[in-house]
């Protein structure tokens, strides 16, 4: 019997001998691209809060957020956010009203009515809904929605919250539609064929075994939707007016939180005065409103994931 | 037991009209999307038509409706498209590299940056505008130029390159891996010669995704600056206007030929994106593999 060579008594090396230091700046490199988000992220807080804070040792922060009369241009100027924040409220509401109920509709009949054909070919349609650029929307909503509205008898002027927010809510349909049915479609198929057998109809199915099973991933989607709502600007810039207005009549012009921000951006206010500083501290605001809603609906969305994957 | 059978034969279904009701409005909710979209269509195509000529290709913009057009603007969106693609696709595609090839998921960090990402994706695009005026504009003293409007829409597009690169990087099988790395293969050529050609259609189809939404982006740019008159043609430290920027200063003025012109404008503005999006459409239906 020979004995095995002195080598293959050792176990086996699977490192490798030496270093590959091409290997190591790849990831290097690689990390630093992913660096570049979290630089996203700390360059905006950095760039909203930094002039924000400034603006609050000038303006008392109570006196902003609860301030009636918005009129930081005028003499002596007046800093109350609110009238700012009710035209985004009053926007989003109308955008709500059509595309919480026709998105949910819309999704309902992707996931439980429509043949797999007929889906196939309906949602790119919808998904072209949500590729038109929101400018495109301002000019439709101006053009084309206010004049219908006039037509209808309701007493709306050039510029409404009204119309700026129905063409803002078939935006977000696809937004709702889409993640509201891939929950849906998570739902478990024992879950149907177990209603059915016990004889319930496609309505019954759908508004009591599905809808409540996907109910985590519904409402982010309509978190998700009321988020974009409220940070959406070239739709209300163009259609729903530019002046400040405390109201909660949607037939009226108002100007929202981001209308205000694009509105005084865009000219050359100068750098460092109280006018210049406004914008952050609207930004800012807006900001933690749709970061606050962005993480609850993220949250959510994991949620159902977990569930049903 | 007989009895009871003919009766459950001959009694109506309760709630039929319910249901049928029900079926309605599922349907006019579907209904509503498509007719705005038509609507919508039809709308800007009845009114523009008639000014998509060579005019609006070949003349700057100016105080005479009759002979302006925009062809400063439709070249600045040409110019931000291209700087758009090589600005965003190597960052998201190292981006999703490292997070799904590299990162280790157990390190508090990188759970972080997922979480990150995914808020950057829903941030609104108006705070984006904020970033660039602070920082690249006034900040680090870039001014008003095309190179900030592009890398500005860079950032917001970038979340959404990511997140598409991860999936399409996360459907290539593993086993695709293990049989590389089983060869001798290093960790970057297996990445670089198997999983990336694998995820390309994904990759691609994200990408042109992503350009075509940042191509229609207006609210950022105006914080940067693209509302001015611009009669010349874009340089990439020059002063600037991108083609919806031009449709907005368009509507915004009050006669009534410059709202026709800023719908020749659209005409052009969704004739590039639609285009687009139906080419990255028929990408992933070309190349989708399975796998």
């Amino acid at each position: 019997m020979a004995t095995p060579p002195a080598a293959a008594q050792q176990p086996l090396r699977l490192r490798a001998t030496r270093r590959r230091w091409g290997e190591d700046v790849v990831k290097v490199v690689l990390a630093l691209c992913a660096f570049v988000s979290v630089a996203t992220t700390v360059g905006i807080v950095v760039a909203l809060f930094q002039p924000a804070i400034e603006f609050f040792r000038a303006i008392s922060i109570v006196d902003f957020l609860t301030g009636t009369d918005w009129s930081p241009l005028f003499v002596p100027a007046s800093f109350g956010v609110l009238p700012l924040i009710a035209g985004t409220l009053l926007v989003t509401g109308c955008a709500i009203l059509v595309c919480v109920p026709f998105g949910l509709g819309a999704a309902i009949y992707l996931s439980e009515y429509a043949q797999p054909r007929t889906r196939k070919t309906l949602k790119p349609l919808l998904e072209i809904l949500a590729g038109v650029p929101t400018v495109v929307y301002g000019y439709f909503a101006l053009t084309f929605v206010t004049p219908r509205l006039q037509d209808l008898g309701l007493p709306v002027g050039v510029f409404s919250a009204l119309s700026a927010g129905l063409v803002m809510g078939v935006m977000l349909l696809p937004t709702v539609a889409s993640i509201s049915e891939d929950s849906m479609s998570a739902v478990p198929q024992d879950l149907r064929d177990g209603a059915y057998a016990l004889g319930s109809t496609r309505l019954n199915v759908s508004t009591l075994i599905v809808v409540p099973a996907a109910i985590s991933g519904i409402i982010a989607s309509f978190v998700l939707a009321i988020s974009r709502a409220v940070g959406e600007t070239m739709i209300v810039l163009i259609a729903a007016g530019g002046q400040p207005n405390f109201t909660w009549n949607p037939q009226e012009a108002v100007q929202t939180m981001t209308a205000f921000i694009a509105a005084t951006g865009q000219g050359d206010v100068p750098t460092g005065t109280i006018e210049y500083k406004t914008i952050f501290a609207v930004g800012a605001t807006l900001f933690v409103m749709t970061f606050v809603m962005n993480l609850f609906a993220i949250r959510l969305v994991r949620r159902f994931r977990e569930v049903y994957e | 037991m007989n009895a009871a059978a003919g009766n459950l034969r001959t009694k109506r279904p309760r709630g039929l009209w319910t249901g049928r009701l029900f079926y309605g409005f599922l349907v006019l909710s579907l209904l509503i999307g498509f007719l705005t979209l038509g609507a919508l269509l039809a709308q800007v195509f009845l009114e523009g038509y008639k000014w998509v000529d060579l005019v609006l290709f070949l003349e700057a913009p100016s105080a005479d409706p009759r002979i302006a057009g925009a062809e400063p603007a439709i070249l600045a969106t040409i110019y931000i498209g291209i700087l758009l693609l090589a600005f965003t696709v190597p960052l998201g595609v190292g981006t999703a590299i490292y997070l799904e090839e590299y990162a280790n998921r157990d390190r508090w960090y990188n759970r972080m940056l997922e979480v990150n990402i995914q808020n950057l994706a829903a941030v609104p695009s108006i705070v984006y505008g904020i970033l660039g005026l602070a920082f690249l504009v006034r900040g680090l003293g870039l001014g008003r130029v095309l190179l900030a409007g592009a890398m500005i829409l860079t950032l917001l597009v970038l979340p959404t390159v990511i997140i598409a690169a991860r999936e399409a990087i996360r459907a290539v099988p593993d086993s695709i891996r293990q049989a590389a790395y089983a060869l001798g293969a290093t960790k970057w050529q297996v990445v670089w010669r198997q999983v990336l050609p694998g995820a390309l259609p994904g990759i691609a189809t994200g990408s042109i995704l992503a350009l075509s939404r940042g191509l229609g982006e207006t609210a950022p740019l105006l914080l940067v600056g693209a509302l001015t008159y611009v009669s010349f043609n874009p340089t990439l430290l020059g002063d600037f206007t991108a083609l919806p920027v031009q449709i907005y200063q368009w509507i915004a003025r009050p006669q009534e030929e410059f709202r026709t012109l800023a719908a020749s404008a659209i005409i052009v503005l969704l004739a590039i994106l639609l285009t687009l999006n139906a080419f990255a459409i028929w990408l992933r239906n070309r190349y989708e593999r399975r796998w």
